[in-house]
């Protein structure tokens, strides 16, 4: 789709309009006893949109048709887990007693909600082998913050840390593979971040480990497992023993569980606390950034600092316990992305026990297929088997001076969204690959046929790979213009020179 | 192959500083600015502004990439080239004379010697990238 | 399992096509005593049929999803056009990713783009990000953000600003050495005061709240004046944005930073999420914003499209030192804010404004005639909520008000503030008619008669 679609605010015209209330039926009050002049509004909403209903239609559905989308195809995106966003999900959360119901409902009216929060507290406990949970964080950076803050109280409670002067313990030990909401959630949470390496392997670094841990300020070590390389750390045991012994705490990023589940549970590893993506593993939508929820599963040692309230039982039916004296607090008004929770526990509930297992199993042999037909073509930096996802490079392809990211753009044209490019930062010039269990065979081996064809121009015609992508609409933009003098928004008296 | 002036003084954080009488002017490097990519914006300190060296003093960033400043000499600032604030690609083209990022007055005698002259900067820099 | 493609013939000729003979095999590198050795304990798949209908059952219980509804503090009823619910749908909105690959997601980046400008225009602001995760989230980081800003560590909070904002901004900065003191608080006005024994050159922004969760709009040029003298930020914080189709806007009135809950402007009210939380500052702080941000960018030939910028701000490239560690937000919540706004227009914004305030003077008005019921904030003007004070325990009241005549009728103040036992805040929005708001005064008058 070529067509062009002005901006809102280009198309707006004045006298039109989209909506219609119902009239005022009750008996009006004089403007100026409502609210003074002095506490109105004297701009008139200028610059507001004035448009028709099919105006508005054609506008959003014009221009929604420049996005690349998981119904459209293949979105394989390393660390996003952008499986299928199932149809059904969608109408379990538009269910009306769900829809239309307030927060603030007594705990009595609003029975139903709270049975779905506690069951998927139950099943995400019972998936990840942790049985304490909140579903409070809206995302996983903020079920991240959470679960180092719940790291942080535990410590100061078990190390009298405020009573006499006990030392606070201050390192966070998180990889040079990790996540960059790691090292930001730590700092929020008032840790100091350490580094730790990654061995050649891309395991993580044992020995590095031990040496940081001797020092003795260690608070916890957040890792991503399997790692942001797709590898599974295989001394997870080991790591939390040394890690334990030092007398801290593990936190485990979990963005990559869509390998685990219905394999092996964070619990069973030795994992204190954990935060989940309900938005990648548990299928709800990415919605072009968002809403994400975070839900942070953990130990009973770490239970009674989770943020207020909680639902728990009461007798037959369920409710909101504020009583948890040593909570670390509220994270967020209300009590998380409830319309996320609807979905996610349908997610379950449609797969049963064997079928999440079914799905991780697919998501894994998806991976382990694309690692093992693209290896001839492309450098792969690790040679243990993935799991779920894969990573190659460009160092072959660099060499004709053709770089990761004109692979990535390059794929676009052959129909795909590109995969995850230059991270994770310890790999030069990375392509971090996950197809999930929601692609077919076919499709598949285009996109290996697509990437094997990339890597075949890259060798004849390396100028056509640098200059894609050469199929949408527009071409590649000036980042570095856009970020010297930025246009964060529109204005009206930019209305003459902008069409 | 990336310019190094003969006059100026190096430090391993890839800054240069020209030295007269007791002023210093400093700037990143050609190679620095090259490794970085197109620069974006330029964070600078205030005049008056007191620094030890290797002290961060500002920050360069690219579309994708932000990197501390250090300075290569302990000083006061005395200046800073406000013009890098509507034009921060400057330090893609002129990195030694339009990108000057700020003049110091030198508060630590002899510290110029420390640094490296253009020879052994360019050795460094060919290590470094090895 | 359906929504897996393969098949297990098919599943089963990949695994040897990649040296494998049974799926266990794809997890040798789990070391054996961790591998779960028993299916999950977890309830048998169900089929769409029986998938529903469980749900369906489950949301039955929502007993207060069907009454009619004066409950706001926080979370609104209002009309939301029905091709808000349509175009969310298109696979090309709510399966699409954060909008990392411009060439293929400038519908995602237009889109925040209008978002932007629009929550600017609300605002009165001169930038505005992507969106935060809710009001709630947005105060703590607009807290954190004027610590950056000014590098002063106090910040003065109103007693009216809503209790469980409060709350999450004490958790957010627990640990950012940021102390947190409160404002005055006039009882006989219902308003925010500020004097100088609170206000000090350690303060690095002022919170409030309009209209403050007591249903009173502040004087916010005025807060404004006192914080600036100060050398202070004010932040203003915004529960009900449809206030701002009528209120003069917090950036015209002097604010800093304006953070808002956006579900008024066409997100249901769900249970509490996902909701929307607005950030808007000065130009001036955009480079100490948290959250993403969407420029104007040109390609090769010139032409028109939006990229993600500013993005050294944030976690992927600063970690430890960015602005915030927010990555997923609430990009589809600001589609339907997006596409309400642009629906309803400049005169359904103001209309609905309207509206609510119309309705609610009506409501406050035929309240107050009842006996032994008052609005102790009578005198200071309001848009759609006010307090009353009932002549009996509020809780009981209102808890009566749902069983014997099915409405909901307010909040009961005593949730948050024991000393607040008869009190309770109505909330009137467009969507009730004349009709409810009648029963609702009758109901009140017959459970205290």
């Amino acid at each position: 789709m070529t067509i062009n679609e002005s901006l809102v605010f280009e198309r707006s015209m004045p006298g039109r309009q989209g909506y219609r209330l119902p009239a005022l039926d009750v008996d009006e009050t004089l403007l100026d006893e409502l609210l003074p002049a002095d506490l109105r509004r004297d701009d008139d909403l200028e610059g507001m949109p004035e448009l028709s209903e099919p105006d508005v239609v054609r506008h959003f559905t014009r221009i929604s048709t420049w996005n690349y989308n998981i119904d459209l195809g293949m979105y394989p995106l390393g660390s996003c887990t952008m499986k299928y966003n199932s149809r059904l999900n969608e109408r379990v959360a538009r269910i009306g007693g769900f829809g239309n119901l307030h927060p603030l409902a007594s705990d009595e009216d609003a029975q139903g909600a709270l049975q779905v929060i506690y069951e998927l507290q139950h099943h995400l406990s019972e998936i990840t082998g942790l049985p304490g949970i909140s579903l409070q964080p809206a995302a996983g950076a903020h079920g991240e913050m959470t679960g180092v803050m719940l790291i942080r109280a535990f410590l100061d409670a078990r190390d009298g840390v405020g009573e006499g002067d006990a030392p606070r313990r201050h390192l966070m030990l998180i990889p040079d593979s990790a996540h960059g909401t790691n090292p930001a959630s730590a700092h929020l949470s008032g840790f100091t971040v350490k580094t730790i390496r990654s061995t050649p392997e891309g395991q993580t670094d044992l020995e590095h480990l031990r040496e940081i841990c001797a020092t003795g300020d260690v608070a916890g070590l957040m890792l991503t497992n399997p790692n942001t390389v797709g590898l599974f750390e295989r001394d997870i045991r080991e790591i939390c023993r040394i890690v334990h012994e030092a007398g801290g705490l593990v936190y485990m990023d979990g963005a990559n569980m869509n390998a685990l589940v219905g394999v092996a549970r964070p619990g069973d590893m030795g994992v204190d606390v954990i935060h989940l993506n309900l938005h990648k593993t548990f299928s709800t939508p990415h919605g072009g950034g968002g809403p994400g929820s975070g839900p942070c599963c953990c130990t009973t040692e770490l239970e009674p600092f989770l943020p207020v309230p909680r639902v728990v039982r009461d007798g037959e039916g369920f409710k909101f316990d504020f009583n948890f004296p040593r909570s670390i607090g509220r994270v967020k008004a209300f009590y998380g992305n409830f319309g996320m929770f609807t979905r996610a526990l349908s997610y379950i509930l449609t797969h049963g026990p064997d079928g999440l297992r079914e799905a991780t199993e697919a998501a894994v042999l998806n991976a382990r297929y694309i690692a093992h037909a693209l290896t001839s073509d492309y450098d792969k930096p690790f040679d243990a088997p993935p799991m779920h996802e894969v990573v190659f490079t460009d160092k072959r392809q660099s060499r004709k001076g053709v770089h990761t990211l004109d692979i990535a753009k390059r794929l676009i044209d052959y129909g795909f969204h590109p995969m995850t490019i230059y991270f994770p930062l310890i790999v030069q010039g990375a392509m971090l690959i996950e197809p999930t269990e929601s692609v077919g065979r076919q499709e598949i081996q285009q996109f290996i046929d697509a990437m094997r064809a990339i890597a075949r121009e890259a060798q004849d015609t390396p100028d056509l790979v640098i200059n894609a992508p050469h199929t949408t609409r527009i071409g590649r933009l000036d980042e570095a213009a856009a970020a010297r003098k930025p246009v964060l928004r529109w204005k009206p008296e930019e209305k003459a020179t902008a069409a | 192959m990336s310019n190094i002036p003969e006059n100026l003084h190096y430090s391993k954080d890839h800054e240069w500083i020209g030295v007269e009488g007791d002023t210093g002017t400093v700037g990143i490097t050609d190679h620095a600015q090259h490794a970085l990519g197109d620069v974006v914006y330029v964070e600078l300190p205030k005049v008056g502004d007191q620094f030890e060296s290797h002290q961060s003093f500002g920050s360069v960033e690219s579309v994708k990439a932000v990197s501390e400043l250090y300075m290569p000499v302990a000083g006061e600032i005395v200046e800073v080239n406000e013009s890098l604030q509507d034009e921060p690609e400057k330090v893609n083209t002129d990195p030694y004379g339009a990108a000057w990022m700020v003049r110091v007055r030198i508060t630590e005698a002899g510290a110029v010697d420390k640094l490296m002259t253009a020879a052994e900067y360019e050795d460094y820099t060919k290590a470094e990238t090895e | 399992m359906r929504y897996i493609p393969n098949s297990p013939d098919e599943r089963a000729e990949m695994l040897r096509t990649v040296g494998l003979n049974a799926p266990e095999e794809l997890f040798s590198s789990i070391p054996a005593d961790i591998i779960l050795k028993r299916q999950l304990d977890l309830p048998a798949a169900l089929s769409e049929m029986e998938l529903l209908a469980r749900f369906e059952a489950i949301a039955a219980h929502n007993t207060a999803a069907r009454r009619p509804n004066f409950l706001g503090a926080g979370a609104y009823s209002h009309y939301s056009p029905t091709i808000i619910d349509s175009l969310i749908q298109r696979s090309e909105f709510f399966t699409a990713y954060t909008p990392y690959q411009p060439e293929v997601s400038q519908g995602t980046l237009q889109v925040i783009f209008e978002f932007q400008t629009m929550v600017c225009q609300l605002t009165g602001m001169e930038v505005a990000n992507a969106s935060m995760y809710d009001g709630s989230t947005s105060v703590a980081e607009a807290v954190l953000m004027a610590e950056r800003v000014t590098r002063r560590r106090k910040v003065i909070v109103s007693p009216a600003l809503h209790p469980e904002y409060l709350q999450v901004a004490q958790t957010y900065v627990s640990h950012a050495g940021i102390e947190l003191a409160q404002t005055g608080f006039d009882e006989q006005a219902g308003r925010t005061t500020l004097d100088d024994a609170t206000i000090d050159e350690q303060t690095a922004a002022v919170v409030v709240q309009s209209p403050n969760f007591y249903g009173c709009v502040e004087d916010l040029e005025s807060l404004a004046e006192r914080t600036h003298a100060a050398g202070a930020l004010l932040i203003v914080a915004v529960t009900e944005c449809a206030s701002l189709g009528l209120l003069r806007s917090p950036g015209a009135c002097g604010a800093d930073i304006v953070v808002a809950e956006g579900q008024s402007l066409g997100v249901p009210l769900g249970y509490g999420g996902p909701y929307l939380g607005l950030f808007a500052t000065r130009e001036k702080f955009a480079r100490q914003m948290p959250g993403r941000l969407v420029g104007v960018a040109a390609d090769k030939e010139g032409r028109r499209g939006f990229v993600l910028t500013l993005a050294t701000r944030e976690q992927h490239i600063r970690r430890e030192k960015a602005t915030s560690n927010i990555c997923t937000n609430e990009g589809l919540i600001a589609l339907i804010a997006t596409i309400y706004m642009t629906t309803m227009g400049r005169r359904g914004l103001q209309e609905v404004a309207m509206q609510c305030a119309q309705k609610a003077a009506y409501a406050a008005r035929r309240i107050a005639e009842l006996p032994g019921f008052s609005l102790p904030y009578a005198q200071t003007p309001r848009f759609n909520e006010f307090t009353v004070r009932a002549p009996v325990d509020a809780a009981e009241l209102l808890r009566r008000l749902a069983r014997e005549h099915n409405i909901t009728g307010g909040l009961a103040l005593s949730r948050y503030d024991p000393t607040r036992a008869n009190d309770f805040l109505a909330c009137v929005t467009e969507t009730n008619p004349r009709a409810e708001i009648d029963a609702l005064v009758a109901g009140l008058k017959a459970l205290t008669a």
